[in-house]
């Protein structure tokens, strides 16, 4: 086996240091009734065939780059340099483990620190942490901080939130006996959230872009929320949007958390993904998730430390902040790579490339007939109510080489008003002939 | 002024119907550098064994329980930005609250200086 | 504050001012490199992007009003910058690293390669089922694996990591315990548990009662039975356990937790001792997460991405969340909500958005296919042997907490050989770094004092192992020797002497702050 550095020889010699006769011995402590002798699975495999096999596998699949693409909702195909894969893979970033010897990992907790700066600067808070595992986990953690800042236990969660989301909230929350107020769906922005805001409130959970597309100003919901001694939550699951929009932290957001996947990551059939987490400083010491900060060594130069661990559940065990232990660190180390080469100049023309594609083809979309858009403000991403069940048409679609979007069916199943609706997306990778191709094959399938 | 403490190494000091509630030297030496420091409300009604505050190091989190019932009175706010009094003066200037006594009686089960210092030997 | 003529403070933590020798502040190829904010501007980007014609915005009144300040890299400083980092760090591709509970083994590149086939890693995970049937035939297949090589019933792949997968199983467990309606809220965790295991159990409402270790760390049942109640929901446990050793009374435990009608949740962070050795489902457990990152050797790229899926009994499979894969005759099927659910199924709710760490499956199963049954069997013994290689060639200089005993994948020592050399189990893991090792894991398992815990796993080649234990040897021979100025000034020769951990916290420096100008800083 490759893998396995020791011979025959090797393994006889050190049995014999050992001071036992056979490997069974050092096996001794499991029952010998207990003991398995073979396990019902392919023997091993050189790697031509183990590729081969996984080869075929990936074959059946229809990757986002061969086919016009506007399949989005939470993650995003965008186009990712180069250097930041040849980067990532650099054996002393790939194989190190968590920096918990800082003299030998400052490579690690260097860039940890920048990323957490990048992504403070870009939701417009003060403190953001070293990665969680997404963006559905992040929010989730972030319903629970505010429990625990505002010692209350109702979140209530916008109807433009991600239904993934919401489910994840409402699963950890129920587990926890806490309360959760979910909007109903709101694919026409038309919810009226201050109402549902009341002093037993903990958090308002607010997703812009909602999943729906549509730009909600924060604000007002942050001004109420406050009144009330409740913290906003922002979600932002496409995080491109940053590069044109307000930021949350400017419209008065307490957490804001968000899906890092669009920058430096593959779409990867939805995982692993990066969840970005900043919040005000002064709730620090109740944020989940590990943080790294700056300090000198002996010799008085800079340097990093992982810090404030006593939250961590391997210090606090059953009274930390949150059970999280390994995060995302390989995938924030994409995302800031990426963010670095973007610069703002970049990441600014890149939002906007973003969007001016996305209004290019609502545009063209307009002239498809029965088909409207439900979004007056969007970024990248938005709402078409079809003349059929959108379900179907993607699948038609899909046959006629186009992935088309994402049909709210598959979030919010069940639902019958919402059937119909499609959610579209457009990134930099979309060029005038995918746009074309589009708008060609969704009249002749809606004909 | 009679000073007691506890075996989770709080020490209360009375004078009148007040107490001054802090942690042992003892205490300080094993948590190492302290970092942290989280003060009750003024207020706050505690009963003997309440958590009354935390104190963090690096490496270590631990509660202040109250060595006895009481409401908090005074905090000692300055140790929030200066928690390294508790390291330098944990019995004198690093004391952490001062409580309105509710019954004296609970300073009987407590240990006066040499109990304290017999019981640590046994540590 | 002292300035200088660049309006920057000069104080020690200052980028190139240091106590160091060099007018650089390199030495050698250990080459400083200043934080991105320091050396990027904002106008510069290492992408070449056009601008798009003229359009009119839909962003109604929300456009952003004030800059962001991100500064950026042009390609060749963006690689530079990240490849002195990268020098700056321990890596498995680099040597040993024998961090006890962890894992370190190596990760091939194979893995790397097939994850990153478009296929695989070009797939969105809401693009039409019809056009992923590789992907949800690979997660099918992964599922198989790991319900044959644990003997459970099904499994919940969906899990970010470790933890995640511990939350996972006690959400199942607790939403059965629901379903019966009955008051438990009770678990059990053994004080040599990872600090996860309680954590997690907290997050969900329970209540963490601790069963004390026998002196040898491993859970004794009598403790366990005079704790069970009615009111006990589950105990967790880890086995082999944190001290690196097999749980001999496992059975007779899962028995009395059974016969209880609480569950036994397994922490399987040291699962992969005993792969193709023994099934955990043979052993009594209802729940167990699997690392795939640790037993499977998904890379820990720094601290994640993970994988946690986890694998249920009969017991608890019903429980399994969204979403999850059937097994139907026309092949596997993924189902995503509520309304798929058939008899029988009972998903407690949802853990994350979309369906996992599809990457690190993609890793997992390829690594799974390259060892097969008899590959996975032969790492199981060749870790345990490494382990056990390693007590040998320093059990007489070393001290183990229970006495000399064969070991897991992982040997367990203890500070007492260390006493009254005034070196530390901290200054003795620095002192290795000076070495050119990676320390292994210390002060846990919290039972044990000074704790060092070594899993040097199977990817160690006896050489590699034999100046491992020279180097110990040495070391120890130095500390009782009295040469404690090596041991409390390490590490001397790493790209950083200690860190100041206390200032660090004390006042909490979490993101870079641009340096006050001289005009305001002089006021």
């Amino acid at each position: 086996m490759r893998y396995l550095p020791h011979s025959e020889a090797d393994r006889e010699a050190m049995l014999a240091t050992i001071g036992v006769g056979s490997i069974d011995d050092l096996f001794s402590d499991i029952p010998a009734n207990l003991r398995v002798h073979g396990l019902d699975l392919p023997r091993a495999a050189g790697e031509l065939s183990v590729e081969r096999t996984l080869g075929r596998l990936a074959a059946k699949n229809v990757p986002a780059s061969s086919v016009p693409f506007f399949v989005g909702a939470g993650a995003y195909k965008h186009h990712v340099p180069a250097t930041v894969d040849h980067l990532i893979q650099r054996s002393e970033f790939l194989t190190s483990y968590t920096p918990y010897q800082p003299e030998i990992t400052q490579g690690t907790l260097q860039y940890l620190f920048e990323f957490q700066t990048q992504v403070a600067h870009l939701t417009g808070m003060e403190v953001a942490n070293a990665s969680m595992y997404d963006g559905s986990t992040a929010t989730a953690e972030a319903v629970l901080m505010a429990h625990r800042v505002t010692r209350r236990k109702k979140a209530v969660l916008s109807g433009g939130l991600h239904p993934h989301y919401r489910a994840v909230v409402e699963t950890t929350s129920a587990m926890a006996s806490d309360t959760v107020e979910a909007l109903p769906a709101d694919p026409g922005a038309t919810e009226d959230i201050l109402a549902r805001i009341d002093a037993d409130t903990s958090c308002v959970v607010v997703q812009s872009p909602s999943v729906y597309g549509h730009l909600i100003d924060l604000a007002p919901i942050a001004a109420r929320a406050h009144e009330v001694g409740a913290l906003l939550v922002a979600v932002v699951t496409e995080v491109v949007s940053l590069g044109l929009v307000e930021s949350p932290g400017a419209q008065g957001a307490d957490i804001v958390v968000g899906e890092g996947q669009s920058i430096g990551n593959a779409l990867s059939f939805g995982g692993p993904y990066v969840g970005l987490f900043a919040a005000r400083a002064k709730h620090v010491r109740q944020m989940p998730g590990r943080l790294c900060g700056e300090t000198v060594d002996a010799e008085g130069r800079r340097g990093f430390v992982l810090t404030l661990s006593t939250r961590e559940q391997h210090i606090r065990r059953d009274k930390a902040t949150s059970n999280i232990c390994t995060n995302s660190g390989l995938c924030a180390l994409a995302f800031t790579i990426h963010m670095t080469l973007l610069g703002e100049t970049g990441l600014v023309r890149l939002a906007r490339i973003n969007h001016a594609n996305a209004v290019k083809l609502a545009e063209s979309i307009g002239e498809v007939s029965g088909v409207t858009l439900l979004n007056d403000s969007f970024f990248n991403e938005f709402t078409l109510r079809l003349p059929a069940n959108a379900a179907d048409i993607v699948e038609k679609l899909a046959a006629k080489g186009i992935l088309g979007g994402v049909p709210v069916s598959r979030l919010e199943p069940g639902n019958a008003d919402l059937a119909n609706l499609l959610l579209v997306a457009s990134t930099e990778v979309n060029t005038d002939e995918d746009r074309a191709a589009f708008v060609a094959a969704l009249k002749e399938v809606l004909a | 002024m009679a000073t007691y403490f506890t075996k989770d190494h709080e020490w209360v000091r009375v004078d009148g119907d007040i107490a001054t509630v802090g942690i042992s030297d003892y205490a300080q030496s094993q948590l190492g550098d302290v970092v942290y420091v989280e003060l009750p409300e003024i207020g706050k009604q505690l009963a003997k064994g309440d958590e009354a505050a935390v104190v963090e190091s690096v490496k270590a989190a631990s509660e202040v329980f109250a060595p006895i019932s009481g409401i908090v009175e005074g905090i000692n706010a300055g140790l929030v930005d200066q928690p390294a009094k508790i390291n330098e003066a944990p019995e004198g200037e690093g004391w952490f609250l001062k409580l309105i006594i509710a019954d004296k009686g609970e300073l009987v089960g407590l240990m006066d200086e040499t109990a304290y210092k017999a019981f640590l030997e046994t540590l | 504050m002292t300035m200088n003529t660049q309006g920057r403070p000069t104080d020690a933590g200052s980028a190139g001012v240091s106590s160091t020798d060099t007018f650089t502040g390199n030495r050698g190829l250990q080459i400083e490199e200043a934080l991105l904010f320091e050396v990027g501007r904002t106008d510069v980007t290492g992408v070449d992007l056009d601008e798009p014609e003229a359009f009119a915005p839909r962003l109604g009144k929300l456009a952003r009003k004030s800059a962001i300040d991100l500064p950026g890299l042009s390609e060749p400083e963006a690689m530079r910058h990240y490849v002195r980092l990268s020098q700056k760090n321990y890596a498995i591709d680099s040597g040993l690293y024998p961090l006890g509970s962890c894992t370190m083994k190596h990760n091939p590149r194979l893995n790397e390669k097939v994850a990153r086939l478009g296929g695989f890693g070009d797939i969105h995970p809401l693009q039409p089922l019809s056009t992923v049937s590789g992907a949800v035939d690979l997660m099918a297949e992964l599922g198989r694996w790991l319900i044959e090589m644990t003997g459970m019933t099904s499994v919940a792949l969906s899990p970010k990591a470790g933890a995640h997968g511990e939350l996972c199983g006690m959400m199942a467990i607790k939403a059965a315990i629901l379903a019966r309606g009955e008051p438990r809220d009770i678990v059990l965790v053994p004080e040599s548990a990872h600090g996860t295991n309680p954590a997690t159990a907290a997050l969900i409402g329970f209540k963490v009662v601790t069963v004390p270790a026998r002196p040898d760390g491993t859970v004794d049942p009598a403790a366990v039975k005079a704790l069970l109640s009615p009111q006990v929901a589950a105990i967790m446990l880890t086995n082999p356990n944190t001290c690196g050793l097999f749980e001999r009374d496992v059975v007779e435990i899962a028995a009395a937790v059974h016969a209880a009608g609480a569950y036994f949740y397994c922490d399987g962070a040291n699962f992969n001792a005993i792969v193709g050795k023994a099934k955990v489902g043979e052993l009594g457990v209802d729940a167990m997460h699997i690392n795939l990152h640790k037993t499977f050797s998904t890379p820990h790229g720094g601290g994640g991405p993970g994988a946690g899926p986890v694998v249920f009994s009969s017991r608890l499979a019903a429980f399994a969340p969204l979403p999850f894969i059937r097994i139907e005759a026309d092949g596997p099927v993924l189902v995503e909500d509520e309304t798929a659910v058939t008899d029988g199924e009972q998903p407690f709710g949802r853990m994350v958005a979309f369906h996992g760490q599809m990457g690190m499956f993609v890793r997992a199963l390829s690594y799974m296919l390259s060892h097969g049954a008899d590959g996975l069997q032969q790492a199981s013994e060749d870790a345990v042997l490494n382990a056990n290689y390693v007590r040998a060639g320093l059990r007489d200089v070393m001290s183990q907490p229970s006495g000399d005993r064969t070991c897991m994948h992982e040997v367990l020592f203890d500070d007492h050989f260390l006493d009254g050399t005034g070196v530390t189990t901290l200054d003795f893991a620095k002192a290795m770094i000076d070495e050119g090792y990676h320390p292994m894991t210390m002060y846990f398992p919290l039972v044990v004092h000074g704790a060092m815990l070594i899993e040097p796993t199977e990817s160690e080649s006896k050489a590699s192992l034999d100046l491992f234990i020279a180097t110990l040897r040495h070391l120890v021979q130095r500390a009782k020797a009295g040469d404690v100025e090596r041991f409390r000034e390490a590490p001397r020769f790493a790209p950083r002497r200690r860190l100041d951990e206390t200032r660090a916290a004390r006042a909490p420096k979490l993101k870079w702050e641009r340096p006050q100008a001289f005009d305001q800083a002089a006021e």
